[in-house]
């Protein structure tokens, strides 16, 4: 090092111009990689655009599909599909929600390192668990015995979205800053109390920001939705207790599946509504969070 | 005030005072108090508040405060002062256990609040920090309105009655109530500085403590908001009794009736942990510190 830092810049010795190359080499890869990542995102989302715009229409969002079941016609619409889904992520964000967010309290406000290092770690594998494996858990649970239904669905979807909530509520409780806490003790208000007139209320918009991603995530989930609620039919149902609920993943699924060009298309429609409802609530989330940050960040003193 | 009043009242008879002056640790002999005892007719001494009787607190290993033992009078501003470390947020944060949820936390000997161990099992420290009122350094005002800021907690301590007096009664107290009495219902974060803290103020007093501590309230002030909270708290002692920290020595001297000296001292171990060095009047402190350390201390600023 001390040579190379007495050395005239321009004397570069052969090792470093090796340790340039590789520096370049890297800096490189890793660029190539971050934008490789932009690509498949911007390829895969135009693909949608392309093959689904042309079915996209007014009637397409709010008809229901034409006929019983597939029969390979043009026309129509998946309403009846787009209202399944959203009751199904409304169902299971009712059941994630009020779970995470106590969650988040326990680890944030209760927890020793101790207690909270393995609910963190089962958090993680839960977040990594393949949603087929939901699937099937909950097929064991709740389909086998009374079939497919859309609480099962929802149930499934409620442990994906699970840690994603939990995660989202506990960063930003912990940037509620420690000065309010220590206020409301002060007061002699109980630690509960200072949880729920404090603590949670100024970490509403964070929370709801963890409930948008978390119905964004849940309405895209296919795979348990394959085992606890795969059902392509023109009826809608809002019965969540009932027999299964029309779904935009699974009609997704099954247009792809016909034999018909037209059904096809139909496919790609659905898929590009629902992209847009997800890209949607990400980019709606993101502006929520950095708008919350700001707030929080911003400390009660303001002279020096 | 009586004319004829001795301008610095003397509380503290000198028995009591000669107790406060043992460095049990280091087992130095009392220094007895004479100079200033003499030039005046003791006034009758008001009930004792809090009694720390050989506190020791740790923060693990720790010893941060040792050996501290200390009267504070219903009543009278008590100033602590002491070199940045010495424990005198750890002194206050001690009274009402607010450090209870610093792991690692831990008291021996005892503190007492009108002779009753606060550190007794059975005793609940949300009781204790409902009676023994805090304001912080930095003002912390919740998220809240001006008006939600002080009514929070009487609402959930079930003073619910005449809420909209008491919230005109904290703010008046806190002479903050001309101030912001047309906008009770916006955000207490666009008061300045000053307010924010004289709402804090306010805050703390709305729920009726006995005892207010004061952790260097002004530190983050600018010189008018600290002459005006300096002014409220002349009017806050004649119901509450005051504890308050700071830095600013001349502050001490203006407020306080009576003045706590903490130092760093060595334990013979190496280990530094603050002590009480010297407790009286605050004019006998400033002026005619019976410890060299003291001295030091208070010549060491003002020159
Ligand atoms: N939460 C804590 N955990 C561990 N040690 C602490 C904690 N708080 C304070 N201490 C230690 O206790 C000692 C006294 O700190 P304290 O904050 O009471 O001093 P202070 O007199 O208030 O200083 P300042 O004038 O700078 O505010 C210091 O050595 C400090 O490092
Ligand atoms: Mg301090």
């Amino acid at each position: 090092m001390a040579a190379i830092g007495g050395r005239h810049p321009l004397g570069t010795s052969a090792a470093l111009h090796r340790r340039r190359r590789i520096d370049r080499l890297m800096r490189g890869s890793a660029t190539a990689a971050a934008i490789l990542a932009v690509a498949i995102l911007g390829i895969m989302i135009g693909t949608v655009v392309v093959n689904g715009a042309s079915e996209l229409s007014i009637a397409f969002l709010i008809k229901d599909p034409p006929g019983g079941s597939l029969v390979g016609v043009a026309g129509g619409g998946i309403a009846n599909a787009i209202v399944g889904s959203a009751l199904l992520v409304v169902v299971a964000t009712a059941i994630a929600l009020p779970v995470g967010v106590l969650i988040a309290v326990y680890l944030t406000e209760f927890s020793t390192p101790r207690t909270a290092r393995p609910i963190r770690m089962a958090l993680d594998l839960l977040n990594g668990l393949p949603t087929i494996v939901t699937g099937i858990f909950v097929f064991g649970l709740l389909v086998a015995s009374h079939g497919q239904s859309g609480i099962a669905a929802s149930v499934a979807l409620a442990v994906v979205i699970l840690p994603l909530i939990t995660r989202t509520t506990q960063e930003i409780l912990l940037l509620v800053p420690k000065e309010l806490r220590d206020a409301a003790h002060a007061l002699g208000v109980s630690r509960w109390r200072t949880i729920a007139g404090v603590v949670l209320p100024g970490a509403l918009g964070g929370i709801l920001t963890g409930v948008v991603l978390a119905v964004a995530r849940a309405a895209g989930e296919t795979a348990p939705l394959l085992l606890t609620d795969s059902i392509f039919s023109a009826r809608t149902s809002i019965n969540v207790f009932g027999a299964a609920i029309p779904n935009i993943p699974i009609d997704i699924f099954s247009y792809s599946e016909s034999p018909f060009p037209a059904e096809h298309a139909k496919a790609w429609g659905a898929a590009l509504v629902l992209i847009a409802m997800i890209l949607l609530g990400n980019l709606t989330a993101r502006a929520m969070l950095s708008r919350q940050r700001r707030r929080l960040g911003w400390m009660p003193t303001s002279q020096r | 005030m009586d004319a004829n009043e001795p301008e610095v009242e003397r509380r503290d008879d000198v028995m009591a005072s000669n107790r406060l002056q043992v460095d049990s640790s280091s087992g130095a002999p009392a220094v007895p108090l004479v100079i200033g005892a003499k030039e005046s007719a003791p006034a009758p001494p008001t009930e004792v508040v809090f009694e720390l009787l050989d506190l020791n607190v740790y923060y693990g290993e720790t010893l941060a405060v040792r050996g501290v033992n200390l009267k504070i009078h219903k009543n009278v501003i008590t100033a602590m002062i002491g070199p940045s470390g010495c424990g005198k947020s750890t002194i206050v944060r001690t009274l009402n256990r607010m450090n209870d949820s610093v792991s690692g936390f831990r008291v021996s000997g005892e503190v007492n609040y009108h002779g009753h161990s606060i550190y007794a099992s059975g005793v609940d420290p949300v009781e204790v920090r409902r009676r023994i009122g805090m304001v912080f350094q930095r003002p912390n005002p919740f998220p809240k309105s001006i008006y939600d800021n002080i009514a929070w907690a009487p609402r959930i301590l079930g003073l619910k009655r005449d809420l909209d007096a008491r919230v005109e009664q904290a703010l008046r107290g806190a002479a903050l109530w001309d101030e912001v009495k047309d906008r009770l219902r916006s955000s207490a974060l666009g008061l300045s500085g000053g307010q924010q803290q004289r709402l804090c103020i306010a805050r703390a007093i709305a729920i009726e403590p006995e005892v207010l501590l004061l952790d260097e309230p002004a530190s983050a002030l600018d010189p008018i908001s600290t002459a005006s909270i300096e002014d409220l708290m002349q009017d806050l002692k004649q119901t509450y009794t005051i504890v308050i920290v700071t830095h600013n020595m001349q502050q001490a001297a203006r407020v306080a009736e009576r003045t706590a000296f903490f130092s760093l001292d060595d334990a013979g171990d190496g280990k530094r942990a603050g002590v009480l060095v010297e407790y009286d009047e605050t004019a006998t402190l400033f002026t005619r510190p019976a410890d060299e350390r003291t001295r030091g201390y208070v010549t060491g600023r003002f020159g």
